[in-house]
């Protein structure tokens, strides 16, 4: 498409319904022009995508009577039309009717706003927990339990992939968007080292902390971000229903490097991520066997995942 | 606007250069210092957002490191809201307040000299930080903490313009309070004075609250990172988050803080020029009333993704929510006040009308963002960005454009270009929605806030949004330059009357106001006053 015509599509989806037209279901990652709030891939993200737009249209409701009316009235009451001025100055009726009507508005809306946040609040039953902790300027993910079972010693730092930081510098001379990914996609800044990999069709709990300063761990396609508070433990939770890349940003300023602290998540078949993590376990009590005869022939220290 | 000098007449000797301003008690001369020293902020602060907007431009740094990026981004907002904003609101009340309510002068007039003082000296130390080794303050105008403690020294200067800020606004709340309470003319109720003057009274009570709060929490900063406490600090058994609370409890109010006395101006000029009295007065108090009351109960809003617990995020989701109640009282009204009106559309009266629409956009995205789980998405993206400046610049700034329109005639005695004072509207409002209305976009699709750069998904809103930017920025300078207008070159006389439409005891006396006015009290006769058939 060329630019002018994009900018056209733009500005008629703009026109037309702001709210369908931009949302992308499943896509893990922003595009071009986009106008609204990606639908997800987690229950929770579909839920938070229609509280979104329940709240956007009762907003668009109230504004075409607002609005409506002041359009009418700079109309119609014009001195220049020969307009005189009524002297009324009140009406208590009316004062009445435009308090309660906006809190009658207003529960309408909080209504399902409280159902989803209890929704979101529950992260019980999780089949999958993940460590995430914020580190200037890095993710670092550490896999707890998988089916009620503890994981032994998964765990990996996650930061901005190096042709991105390459690029990034200033006057670098590359070109944003000469960087793709294997699939193509323009994934300057929104890529990383090791993405964090997941099985789909689980309840995944997060559990989140940072070491450092307050990050905020946001991903869109799961609906929340979460910020990461150094001696904090926040915990959320998403389940993915569609295998996929998914991509996020460190929400909260956390220092110069706040720009390059980007999340991917790897989402999996259940079956895959169980081959995937069983080989991560195995490298790791390798690994775990090799330092301990290489240094020291007494026992190890208990590790300190 | 420093022609007074020339009506002078009632002084023996005309009193120097030091003499008038450096020592000034009079609110006039005080209320225009506010006004040009805002006016200097107002472009300080927009050549910074330049600088951000110029980065933004594309996708990769072309002109600037990260870290100064913060400093930008941490530096516009504390001049624009400590620097131009409230400085302009006290600016009009010190020039205004006293006429309207029939006063000789302000209650307190050496305090005023020194609240006003205070502020180049708090501006100069904050200023001074950006050429400092290790440079500005880069952890955002909320200076979190830990973030804000790894910062230099030059936290210390902010912390202490800071609180030079904080004595200048509660010095000025105070005699704002005085004078409206102890200097009305008789016969000048309370429920008979000026919108603008009851926003002022109320604003000036939220201060009096809150900038202490925010003392406080800037002393705590100042004392974990220079004397080894830990009130912030998780390893020392503080907790971060405590901070926020104590800021937050500060910041909300203040965002009342600056749009309140918007609010007054609004609710002055919309009658004006719809030629009809101010509909539903009485409620128009007790929404302003309440607004500031139920500002102290929503700061956690703010901080909703930072784990509170279920209970807590309900109850201020709520309070949050009921806010925009006592808000849509006075929108309705204000429509209303139009409604069978006689309406004409000079400069004053179009910046009011889009101030309504705006403002109530942004009040729109801020009903959106009071719900929880929605904010879970919204929080520290660009849709926040996008509601807050439509509530701050299409908002409070074009409410202090407005009033400046709507009263320069009176402090000036001329009249402003109204040719130039359009294009100067035009320019503004529709530069404004291309710069701020694409970042509701840019927020939606996932584009966190504070950052210098992006993936390329991001890269067409923001570069519409720079182009509206450098363009809002631009028309400012028709607004100083018909400011300049009207003080030196313009020759059209301006009436005390100025408006068709305008009521009140400031439209009494000529223009420009005389320097001193109400010597002795006026007598209000019957139909001076915009407000005096409320009773019933
Ligand atoms: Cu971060
Ligand atoms: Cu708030």
């Amino acid at each position: 498409m060329s630019w002018t015509a994009r900018i056209g599509a733009a500005l008629a989806l703009a026109a037309g319904s702001a709210a369908a037209a931009g949302a992308t279901a499943a896509v893990g990652h922003p595009v071009p022009w986009q106008l609204n709030m990606t639908e997800g891939a987690s229950p929770l993200s579909h839920q938070v995508y229609d509280l979104h737009m329940y709240a956007f249209w009762v907003c668009v409701g109230i504004g075409i009577v607002v609005f409506g009316a002041m359009i009418v009235a700079m109309m119609r009451f014009r001195k220049s039309r020969g307009a005189v001025a009524e002297t009324w100055t009140h009406n208590t009726r009316l004062e009445v009717i435009w308090t309660v009507v906006p809190v009658l508005i207003l529960i309408a809306l909080a209504l399902p706003a409280t159902r989803i946040l209890i929704n979101e609040s529950n992260t019980g039953d999780a089949g999958l927990t993940v460590k995430v902790t914020g580190f200037q300027w890095k993710w670092r993910y550490d896999y707890v339990d998988y089916q009620g079972r503890p994981v032994s010693r998964v765990g990996f730092i996650s930061k901005l992939a190096f042709n991105s930081d390459e690029a990034r510098q200033l006057d670098s001379g590359i070109n944003p968007r000469s960087l793709k990914s294997k699939t193509g996609y323009d994934d300057y800044l929104l890529n990383v080292n090791h993405a964090l990999v997941v099985p789909t069709h689980t309840k995944i709990r997060f559990v989140i902390t940072a070491d450092d300063v307050i990050h905020g761990w946001w991903v869109p396609a799961l609906g929340w971000q979460a910020d990461a508070v150094p001696g904090l433990i926040h915990d959320m939770w998403g389940e993915i229903d569609t295998p996929g890349t998914y991509r996020g940003q460190c929400a909260q300023l956390c220092g110069q490097d706040h720009a390059y602290m980007p999340i991917v998540i790897k989402a999996v078949s259940p079956a895959a991520f169980q081959g995937w993590l069983a080989a991560q376990e195995s490298r790791a009590r390798l690994d775990t066997i090799a330092r301990t005869v290489q240094v020291t022939p007494v026992p190890a220290p208990a590790p300190q995942g | 606007m420093a022609t007074h000098a020339g009506t002078h007449d009632d002084h023996d000797a005309k009193p120097g250069f030091a003499q008038r301003w450096l020592f000034a008690t009079n609110h006039k001369d005080i209320g225009t210092m506010y006004l040009v020293f805002s006016l200097i902020m107002f472009f300080i602060g927009g050549s910074m957002a330049m600088i951000i907007r110029a980065e933004l431009f594309e996708p990769g740094l072309q002109l600037v490191q990260p870290y100064f990026f913060n400093e930008m981004t941490t530096m516009h907002a504390l001049i624009m809201i400590f620097g131009a904003v409230m400085p302009a609101f006290v600016g009009l009340a010190n020039w205004m307040v006293p006429l309207m309510v029939g006063a000789p002068d302000m209650a307190l007039p050496r305090m005023n000299n020194w609240s006003f003082w205070i502020l180049p000296f708090a501006f100069v130390l904050l200023l001074s930080t950006l050429f400092m080794p290790g440079g500005a303050p880069a952890a955002g105008w909320v200076m979190y903490p830990p973030l804000v403690l790894q910062g230099g020294d030059s936290i210390a200067f902010m912390i202490f313009a800071i609180h030079l800020m904080g004595i200048s606004s509660i010095m000025g709340a105070i005699n704002i309070i005085a004078t409206i309470l102890n200097l009305r003319a008789p016969g000048m109720d309370l429920l008979k004075m000026p919108l603008f003057v009851w926003t002022w009274l109320i604003t000036a009570f939220l201060l009096i609250a809150v900038m202490p709060v925010l003392a406080g929490a800037v002393t705590m900063l100042l004392t974990d990172k220079f004397f080894g406490t830990s009130f912030f600090n998780a390893a020392g058994g503080g907790d971060p988050l405590l901070y926020q609370h104590i800021f937050w409890f500060f910041g909300h109010p203040e965002v009342y803080i600056m749009i309140l006395p918007a609010f007054g101006i609004i609710s002055e000029i919309i009658p004006t020029f719809s030629r009809k009295p101010l509909f539903g007065y009485k409620p128009m108090v007790y929404a302003t009333a309440s607004i500031a009351f139920l500002s102290f109960t929503v700061w956690a809003h703010h901080m909703f993704t930072v784990g509170l617990p279920l209970g807590g995020l309900l109850f201020f989701m709520y309070a949050t929510m009921l806010i925009s109640v006592p808000t849509g009282v006075k929108v309705f009204n204000w429509v209303t006040t139009m409604w069978k009106g006689s309406l004409t559309f000079e400069t004053p009266m179009l910046f009011a009308v889009a101030f309504v629409i705006l403002f109530t956009i942004g009040g729109f995205s801020g009903v959106m963002l009071a719900l929880v789980p929605a904010d879970f998405q919204y929080h520290n993206t660009y849709f926040v960005v996008a509601h807050f400046h439509y509530v701050l610049v299409s908002g409070a700034v074009f409410g202090i454009m407005a009033g400046t329109y709507y009263w320069i005639p009176k402090w000036t005695g001329h009249m402003y270009s109204e040719r130039w004072g359009k294009i100067h509207f035009w320019n503004s409002v529709i530069a404004v929605n291309v710069l701020f209305f694409p970042q509701h976009f840019l927020g939606l699709a996932g584009m966190p806030r504070r950052i210098p750069d992006y993936n390329v998904a991001f890269a067409d809103w923001n570069m519409v949004s720079s182009i509206g930017g450098f363009w809002f920025g631009l028309s400012q300078l028709i607004f100083v330059g018909n400011i300049i207008y009207t003080v030196y070159f313009a020759r059209q006389k301006a009436s005390a009357r100025v408006w068709e439409g305008a009521r009140g005891l400031e439209w009494t006396v000529p223009s420009p106001a005389p320097h001193h006015t109400f010597e002795v009290p006026p007598v209000i006769l019957p139909g001076m006053l915009a407000h005096d058939d409320v009773s019933h």
